[in-house]
């Protein structure tokens, strides 16, 4: 009760704020049980809103999303506090036939691919935005087609043009000897499928333009109209290698809806997971910075600790990526006394072998010589392109969901969070192995005071209702909206994922450095193309 | 540098034993739902699997591996009694009649392509290459070119996107080639399915030689697939003998 207090408090505290700095061209609505602030305003009063909130109270952006109903546009713009912790969700209408909303994007530059995405997929026009068009959608489809638009169909294939169009950018670097190096869709040895697009007058990379959404599936369009059951699947499935971050995002977003409070051991052994998968994630991402510098030996140690890990989620889980055991409600799976001690035992183990891998990367003169001072990202620059996660914390900007938004589970642990200044490949690789280090710290803490109750309580039905899930994930924070409609089907899922907001910022890192350091510098973001291109 | 060398000879050999011999390490593999008789209460285990893998043919229930997505729920379900359950690894199975022998089975190239996968089949063929499966023993390899493969190895369901590029890395390399279908996605489109972004499997758009079902399939599975393309193990439909292999869970 007194922390509900406490934050209805702050809610109000907040929202008194925001009235005062506004006057009159708001609405604002406080929601304690969901630690939510919700403005409501008109078109025209978005600019001076975003900003004051942005530059005078200081929140971050969190996600952005746009929703269609028979008679009006609804785009709310979620904001979070990390210092009080919570989050503020601005909305704005529009009539149905008027698609058409000023541009945030100079205001809070995360929005600029936000906005991209929206009018590429819903055909809104985002007025001021400097570079709409072309983005989700390549060149094959015909203008004027939306596919997250409610008349769209979503089950069979598109009839499109059958020629591949020659894609270019927009702008080419007019610079006597400058010349263009594509890379991608398919290249170097296993890679996922994007292009990068390099443009040089010699050996520095002078600008780098991505081209993303080649593994478009249209995982939000396509959980339209399904169950929970069904869209959890899609949720894990969509990003691999962060199954169980984003399964457990879109859990608490449903559970919410639901208004069911999970058993506290589930979110305990969920707690247990999430945190073994970011150290798995993690020493996967090392692998991959080791690789990239040709580094064989290390890059094979670091693989053996990789397969351990992944040999331990099958034999505890049952599944090597952790599919399948998150469910709404709970986890599918139990775990005994013997499988939690057994699992630290064996993780500290394979955290034994990685600190020592560790100590010998540092003495490494020549794998050092690689990554220190490339792919440098600045605070400022961080901080402008609301960059989350492992990038984001080895530039300074020391961010992190679990404590800036404590969820369900996190309020009991004792943690630090890893933050490193220098921005560059070096700061990103030492930011990955402390945070491994830190997630087994949480997950012994977690087993310590596990308590005894049932690891899953069945949702029966799902009344009308939307909610915003949050975790964060292995790569940094991600946020799953759903809506739920009177028949218990999802009508609309939102994923904002640490990959799509990092990809954003990607360029700032390769801009400026030789070519042959743009391989390790791809590594060093850790990032992931399914869960950026869904 | 020779520190790194020693380190190397230190950690000695952590190569697996398949296919000399059946790889026993625990969490190797996920296993994979197993055809059984049809008992009267096994009919709600097929009613929830989200992808439609089970059917019913008289007696005993068939999984189509095709479409299993590993989702476990036909294990783990609280109303029903499990699954037959198999912890096996050796399930991929031979599509078309074309095989790899004579000179290039023990030097096959591959090219490795994203169709869309979720990143997970791409970690698990990235670990084929690393210390504990280790391919280059049996002659295969990764190649970053489509002019030097021998197989293209497709994961994930192809994306509308990637349709073009998958048939130009086809359509470079010379012949014989065999494609390789890596995961479910790739087979069936799996949890995607059939849609305005995803082809629902690479047979849309090349014919496939071998298909590695799984969600994703382990390492040794996709060695498995690799090895039946070459001629050296047996495709699972001659190996997959039900009755020998009953184990109920």
């Amino acid at each position: 009760m007194v922390v509900e207090t406490e934050i209805y408090k702050k809610l109000h505290d907040l929202s008194e704020r925001i009235r005062h700095l506004l006057t009159n061209s708001v609405t604002v609505s406080i929601e304690p049980e969901n630690l939510l602030c919700s403005i409501e305003c008109n078109v025209d009063a978005l600019p001076v809103v975003c900003k004051q909130l942005v530059s005078r109270i200081g929140l971050s952006f969190a996600t952005m999303i746009v929703e269609e109903s028979n008679e009006e546009w609804l785009i709310q713009y979620v904001f979070y506090s990390s210092r009080i912790h919570i989050l503020v969700n601005v909305m704005v209408r529009q009539e149905i036939d008027n698609p058409s909303f000023p541009s945030m994007s100079s205001i809070v530059h995360a929005l600029d691919w936000q906005e991209r995405e929206a009018e590429d997929l819903f055909g809104i026009v985002f007025e001021g935005h400097p570079v709409l068009g072309d983005f989700v959608l390549h060149e094959e489809w015909p203008e004027g087609v939306n596919p997250m638009r409610r008349t769209f169909r979503p089950e069979m294939p598109y009839p499109h043009k059958e020629t591949r169009p020659e894609w270019q950018p927009r702008r080419i670097l007019q610079e006597p000897g400058a010349f263009m190096m594509p890379i991608g869709p398919i290249f170097s040895g296993i890679s996922e499928s994007a292009h990068f697009l390099l443009e040089t007058v010699g050996e520095d990379v002078v600008r780098s333009i991505p081209r993303f959404f080649y593994k478009y599936r249209g995982v939000e369009k396509i959980a339209e109209g399904k169950h929970p059951m069904e869209v959890v699947l899609l949720a894990e499935r969509f990003a691999g290698t962060s199954a169980f971050a984003h399964s457990l995002a879109f859990c608490h977003a449903v559970e919410s809806i639901a208004g069911v409070e999970v058993p506290e051991r589930a979110v305990q052994i969920r707690i247990l997971f999430a945190e073994f998968e970011r150290f798995r994630h993690h020493i996967s991402c090392i692998e991959a910075i080791c690789n990239s510098t040709g580094l064989a030996v290390a890059a094979s140690q670091a693989a053996i600790l990789e397969e351990e890990a992944l040999r331990l989620s099958c034999e505890f889980a049952g599944h090597r990526y952790l599919f399948g055991l998150n469910i709404p409600g709970g986890l599918s799976k139990d775990l005994s006394k013997e499988d939690c001690t057994g699992l630290l035992k064996r993780t500290d183990n394979i955290l034994k072998r990685l600190d020592r891998l560790y100590k010998m990367l540092q003495y490494s003169s020549s794998f050092l010589d690689r990554l220190e001072e490339v792919g440098i990202i600045c605070t400022e620059d961080a901080i402008d392109y609301g960059l989350v996660g492992p990038v984001a914390r080895a530039s300074g900007v020391c961010n992190d969901i679990r404590k800036a938004l404590p969820y369900k589970g996190y309020e009991n642990v004792e943690f630090s969070v890893p933050c490193e200044t220098e921005g560059d490949g070096y700061a990103r690789l030492r930011v990955f192995f402390q945070e491994a280090f830190q997630s087994v710290m949480i997950m012994s803490q977690t087993i310590e005071r596990l308590s005894d109750e049932p690891i899953y309580i069945p949702i029966k039905d799902y009344p009308e209702g939307s909610a915003i899930g949050w975790v964060e994930a292995p790569a940094g924070a991600a946020f799953h909206y759903v809506r739920i409609d009177s028949r218990g089907r999802v009508i609309r899922y939102r994923l904002t994922t640490p990959s799509f907001t990092n990809w954003h910022g990607f360029h700032l890192a390769a801009e400026g450095f030789a070519f042959q350091d743009f391989p390790i510098i791809l590594a060093t973001f850790g990032l992931s193309i399914a869960e950026s291109d869904r | 540098m020779s520190k790194w060398v020693l380190k190397g000879l230190e950690t000695g050999v952590k190569t697996t034993v398949y296919p000399e011999k059946t790889e026993t390490a625990s969490g190797v593999t996920q296993g994979r739902p197993e055809r059984l008789e049809l008992l009267k209460d096994k009919r709600s285990v097929v009613n929830i699997c989200p992808t439609g893998a089970f059917k019913i043919n008289k007696n005993i229930y068939e999984i189509d591996l095709t479409r299993c997505i590993h989702c476990l729920r036909c294990l783990r379900s609280p109303e029903f009694p499990p699954a037959g359950w198999t912890g096996d690894y050796e399930w991929a199975f031979s599509v078309s009649e074309k095989t790899m022998k004579g000179p290039f089975s023990h030097c096959l190239h591959i090219r490795v392509v994203d169709g869309g996968a979720c990143r997970a089949c791409l970690c698990e063929i990235s670990q084929t290459g690393a210390p504990y499966y280790n391919i280059h023993r049996l002659g295969f390899f990764i190649t970053p070119t489509p002019r030097a493969a021998d197989v293209l190895m497709v994961a994930g369901p192809v994306t509308d996107h990637m349709r073009f590029p998958l048939k130009e890395a086809y359509e470079a390399m010379p012949e014989p080639r065999a494609v390789v279908a890596v995961g479910t996605c790739a087979l069936s489109g799996g949890i995607f399915g059939r849609s305005f972004a995803s082809s629902g499997g690479v047979s849309e758009i090349l014919p496939v030689d071998i298909a590695i079902p799984g969600c994703p399939p382990p390492p040794l599975a996709i060695i498995h697939g690799l090895l039946i393309l070459t001629g050296r193990r047996p495709s699972l439909s001659v190996i997959d003998k039900p009755e020998s292999r009953r184990k109920d869970k």
